[in-house]
């Protein structure tokens, strides 16, 4: 089993209020079917939320986020358990249908042998 | 090297995909299989000139690679004790027979043209794993530098790895069209060698190695129309060849001697084609196959069926509206309907610098006496090829324009 992260890639969003009830009632329909193989999901608050913290130097260094102005941004993740990349895909395909935008699918680094 | 050194390298050719296939599967690892089957080659030239060519070679590659990779395996064992490593070792299974041996290659085809893949990487590992093409000789084919396409191999089966791309068949519930990517992948193989963007006319060594990996899909999915109807197209292209070229010019298909077409090769597409158009609504490669069994089956040019040609070209612009069929399409319609309706169907395309379209343009303009504007065109389309053999035959045109 390998862990996959589904990276919710989000533009600037324009629904209606039935639009947005319907992607949140398709999303917890996805979470509770999958939730045996769920890791950990979750949505991320808007990119102007973030707090940029940087401990490398003396004094860590706090700023007013995000890392990177761009024009697509992280709006949230899955983690999920997955046999390989072929089921991914097809999970991927029904997740990113579910929050109505694309998806990166992504592996996990295997863990180093001890 | 010695012929009988050849004689080996051609045997070792032709069995690599089913070694490295098999050792694929048997291994999960395709570098593993990889420098195994080139150390079984080592083995062989060693030994064969020795003790004669075993008479089932490919097997004989199989065990002697597998063997080679279970040694590897064990030092590496000893170096990092990985479980992985155990576990490998454990599987003793012996040569397979030989549905297990094509189900292990259509497995590899399957993740060698992944769409997870990027396309470029698609065409080179499927060439290096299941043609036995050297990294070299790729490079040579897309004619880019050998360590680029090293990188571009390595890159990829670094994906294999990492993302876990399977080694398997993919099944009907599949998200994506996979065997359309198979195909694509086979039919670019093609294409590179028939339509070559380098100097040489045309790339036999290509050509055949993807009717070569064509009959082998067809042997593993028989029943698949698409797949039948590829190789169909394939060979009925590939039986133009000789008659294609004509004193280092290209010769266009209404002007060759259609004598030298190969004739066994045109009678095998065109049972292909009757069998592939028999199950119902056919596909993109299915069509094609059927247009170029038409303009194969006129003795004369002038007998081409040009309506017949245009419905079919009708049908697959419907399924497959790209500018490029709409291009052919009017080639047919220019026949039927006169270059004027062509003309005007094609200066719509968004095509702006591709060759075929400015010589498309060019053939219709000459036919409507505007010389000075087929003039413009047969230099754009001159321009726009590295075709020795097509800028020949372009120049020619531009040079008979009244």
């Amino acid at each position: 089993m390998t862990q996959y992260m589904f990276s919710v890639i989000h533009g600037d969003l324009d629904y209606t209020e039935d639009e947005f009830a319907q992607i949140v009632k398709d999303v917890d329909a996805f979470n509770t079917k999958y939730a045996d193989i769920t890791v950990f999901a979750g949505g991320l608050e808007a990119p102007q939320n973030a707090t940029m913290v940087d401990g490398t130097g003396g004094t860590p260094v706090v700023t007013d986020g995000p890392f990177a102005e761009t024009k697509e941004h992280l709006g949230g993740f899955w983690v999920l358990e997955i046999a390989d990349l072929d089921a991914a895909l097809k999970l991927a395909a029904e997740a990113s249908k579910a929050c109505a935008l694309p998806l990166e699918v992504r592996p996990f680094q295997a863990e180093p042998p001890a | 090297m010695t012929d009988f050194d050849r004689t080996i390298e051609a045997i070792y050719r032709e069995e690599f995909g089913r070694v490295v296939a098999s050792l694929v599967r048997r291994f999960g690892d395709i570098d593993i299989a990889e420098d195994a089957a080139s150390e079984a080659l080592v083995v062989a030239l060693e030994r064969w000139p020795v003790d004669g060519i075993p008479p089932n070679p490919g097997g004989w590659l199989t065990t002697t690679a597998g063997n080679r990779a279970i040694d590897k395996i064990r030092r590496e064992k000893v170096r990092h004790s990985k479980h992985e490593a155990a576990d490998m070792i454990r599987d003793d299974s012996p040569h397979e027979p030989i549905g297990m041996v094509e189900d292990d290659q259509l497995r590899l085809i399957f993740t060698c043209c992944h769409p997870a893949l990027a396309p470029e990487a698609r065409v080179a590992l499927t060439l290096r794993l299941l043609g036995g093409l050297t990294v070299s000789e790729i490079a040579n084919a897309f004619l880019v530098q050998e360590t680029t396409m090293a990188q571009r191999i390595t890159r990829a089966k670094g994906k294999i790895k990492a993302a876990h791309i399977p080694f398997r068949i993919p099944d009907a519930s599949d998200v994506t069209d996979r065997l359309g990517t198979v195909l694509a992948v086979i039919y670019l193989i093609f294409n590179e060698g028939y339509l070559t963007s380098s100097g040489e006319p045309i790339r036999a060594d290509l050509t055949d190695e993807a009717i070569r990996l064509g009959r082998i899909v067809r042997q593993l999915l028989p029943h698949e129309p698409e797949v039948t109807g590829l190789l169909a197209l394939m060979l009925l292209t590939d039986a133009r060849r000789e008659a294609r070229v004509a004193d280092g010019e290209l010769v266009i298909l209404t002007e060759q001697d259609r004598s030298r077409w190969d004739r066994a090769l045109l009678a095998e597409g065109n049972a292909l084609v009757r069998e592939a158009l028999a199950p119902g609504v056919p596909g993109p490669y299915v069509l094609l196959a059927a247009i170029n069994a038409l303009h194969t089956a006129a003795a004369d040019p002038r007998d081409t069926p040009w309506e017949r040609i245009a419905s079919m070209y009708d049908h697959l612009h419907a399924i497959s509206p790209t500018p490029i069929v709409a291009l052919n399409r009017a080639v047919a319609i220019a026949e039927v309907d006169g270059p004027q309706v062509a003309l005007a169907q094609v200066d719509e395309l968004p095509l702006t610098g591709y060759h075929a379209w400015h010589a498309t343009r060019a053939d219709f303009m000459r036919r409507l006496g505007r010389s000075d504007d087929a003039r413009i065109e047969y230099d754009a389309a001159i321009a726009a090829t590295d075709n020795d053999a097509e800028r020949r035959y372009l120049a020619r045109r531009r040079a008979q324009l009244g």
